[in-house]
């Protein structure tokens, strides 16, 4: 598996363990991107000639990939956004009105990374509707329970991660859309940390929208898809306007197209889409199950080696995915940091775009380990020797 | 391991100066008072500065931050004691220019706080060591003005 990343070629001594910021990516994509700019080049949905036929065939093509790989019901239901964050913010600002009354209510877990919060939180602002952020545990993993337990009647949209980028946990998104669409309220699923790590069906979750990245699943950065079911994406007006998103322009007053372009104005990210849609064959060719397993029991060894040390703890739990967080009682996370870079190990300490997690856990951040697919016991092994020999210089041990 | 340029960094009495901050707390009164953040890492300072016949005479600070941040805004509350807004404000400057260079000729204004050249062999740390000298001469220069 890692031989198919160059970048591992390029640092043959560094251990990535930074994932949930963005993955490295295979050769196969490399490939599709150079072929894109050597061989098909050429603007979609415009030239009569022939290459841009065939360019605007392939750049389509993906979309009903992402729909195939989302288990949508067609690919009239995916936008291509520039990511995760510009596909929450595209359906709090054009379906949010629509969802939200004056003096509505939304629901987030207090687990929710920025882009999937600070939409919301505004949205609520605009409409002077009640911005409910449900509590979290001690380990940082979301209280399911309390989280239902605010979804009452009069809750008009629901905001959540499938899984969460600082413990790493698992919602049970589709028992969270039951509720919520029980209650009348709309439920739209942050995936960034979850489609590289587990299969995902929009349609079995019940999910009304459904966000997620292509960096983050060894796809190019500044790509990403928006699901939206199309029923509902019907009544979505347009929030961008410019080229390809019309169907007639006139002086006072326009049409728009139908389906998704309408909210792809402008030329859009060709070589991304191709990428994203070449990153996402390649996943489904070389990672299966197993693979994704074998990368769960990473972090679970990693978990359980770290909760050996002494003043450490580990967020999240052993259902947790691919991710660990944690901290060394004393230490602050970036001071862990620096001293792992030395060492040559890539992590990621900070709050993680999740401040109002961090302030429910009375921490400023964490340590944040995170797996790819590349990733292998060795990088277990050095990254707890390294956690050990921080905990002792900083302590001053030996 | 090759730990030498870490130990520049982390010199004993920089670890040291962040378990025991000096002026660590807050004033009952005071003339000027800011807190600042470093958004990319969810550093917190707070700085309150009292001041008598044109020099500091009293400063205190709170909040959190790493080994880095909090040593150097220990040392650096120790250092403005007795300076005028407009030393503090060169300080302020040179501090600045060895945190980025590793060294300056003025860098013996700073006294004990010059220990901290090291921080710049890591340029994802130069803000943490910058937060709290740039926020006292925010603070002095803007009298008492918050981003809060």
């Amino acid at each position: 598996m890692r031989e198919q990343f160059p970048f591992f070629k390029a640092h043959p001594n560094l251990v990535y363990l930074d994932t949930a910021a963005t993955s490295q990516k295979p050769q196969a994509l490399l490939d599709s991107l150079q072929n894109y700019y050597i061989n098909d080049n050429a603007n979609v949905h415009r030239g009569l000639y022939k290459l841009a036929y065939d360019t605007t065939e392939a750049y389509e093509s993906v979309r009903q990939q992402v729909a195939d790989f989302l288990h949508a019901q067609s690919a009239e239901e995916i936008i291509f956004t520039h990511g995760t964050t510009d596909s929450l913010n595209l359906v709090a600002s054009a379906f949010g009105p629509h969802a939200v009354p004056t003096g509505g209510r939304i629901v987030v877990s207090g687990a929710e990374h920025h882009s999937n919060f600070i939409p919301w939180q505004q949205l609520a602002k605009r409409q002077q509707a009640t911005f409910v952020v449900t509590p979290v545990h001690s380990d940082g993993t979301v209280d399911v329970p309390a989280l239902l337990a605010a979804i009452t009647p009069g809750t008009n949209l629901v905001a959540i991660a499938q899984v969460t980028n600082v413990a790493g946990d698992t919602l049970p998104v589709a028992k969270i859309v039951k509720k919520a669409h029980d209650m009348g309220a709309f439920v739209v699923v942050d995936g960034a940390q979850a489609v590289a790590h587990m299969s995902v069906d929009v349609q079995a979750l019940g999910a009304d929208f459904y966000a997620f990245s292509g960096h983050k699943i060894y796809g190019p950065t500044g790509i990403g898809a928006l699901y939206g079911r199309a029923d509902l994406l019907a009544k979505m007006p347009p929030i961008q306007f410019g080229g390809e998103m019309i169907s007639e322009v006139r002086d006072q007053g326009s049409t728009w197209a139908d389906g998704p372009i309408k909210y792809e104005a402008g030329t859009p990210h060709i070589a991304g889409v191709i990428g994203m849609g070449a990153a996402l064959h390649w996943f489904q060719e070389n990672v299966d199950a197993a693979a994704l397993q074998v990368e769960h029991e990473l972090a679970n060894q990693l978990r359980t080696a770290l909760r050996a040390i002494p003043d450490l703890t580990v967020y999240g739990n052993d259902d947790s995915l691919a991710t660990v967080s944690f901290n060394l009682t004393g230490i602050h996370p970036h001071d862990v940091a620096t001293f792992l870079d030395e060492q040559q190990i890539a992590i990621r300490a900070g709050h993680h775009c999740a401040q109002p997690l961090m302030a429910r856990l009375g921490i400023p951040a964490t340590v944040r380990a995170s797996f790819g697919i590349y990733n292998n016991q060795d990088d277990v092994t050095k990254l707890v020797e390294a956690v050990q020999a921080a905990r002792r210089y900083f302590h001053g041990i030996d | 391991m090759a730990l030498t340029k870490l130990d520049q960094m982390y010199r004993a009495v920089i670890l040291d100066e962040a378990q025991h901050p000096r002026h660590h707390g807050v004033l009952a009164d005071f003339d000027h008072e800011i807190t600042v953040r470093n958004p990319s890492c969810g550093d917190v300072l707070h700085l309150q500065i009292s001041e008598k016949d044109g020099r500091v005479n009293d400063v205190a600070f709170s909040g959190n931050g790493c080994t880095i941040s909090q040593a150097s805004a220990s040392l650096m509350t120790d250092q403005i004691l007795d300076k005028t807004p407009a030393e503090i404000e060169q300080m302020v400057e040179t501090f600045s220019d060895l945190i980025i260079k590793g060294d300056v000729p003025d860098a013996d204004r700073l006294g004990d706080a010059a220990v901290l050249k090291g921080v710049h062999q890591f340029p994802a740390r130069i803000k943490c060591a910058t937060l709290a000298w740039k926020a006292a001469a925010q603070v002095l220069t803007e009298k008492g003005k918050t981003d809060d």
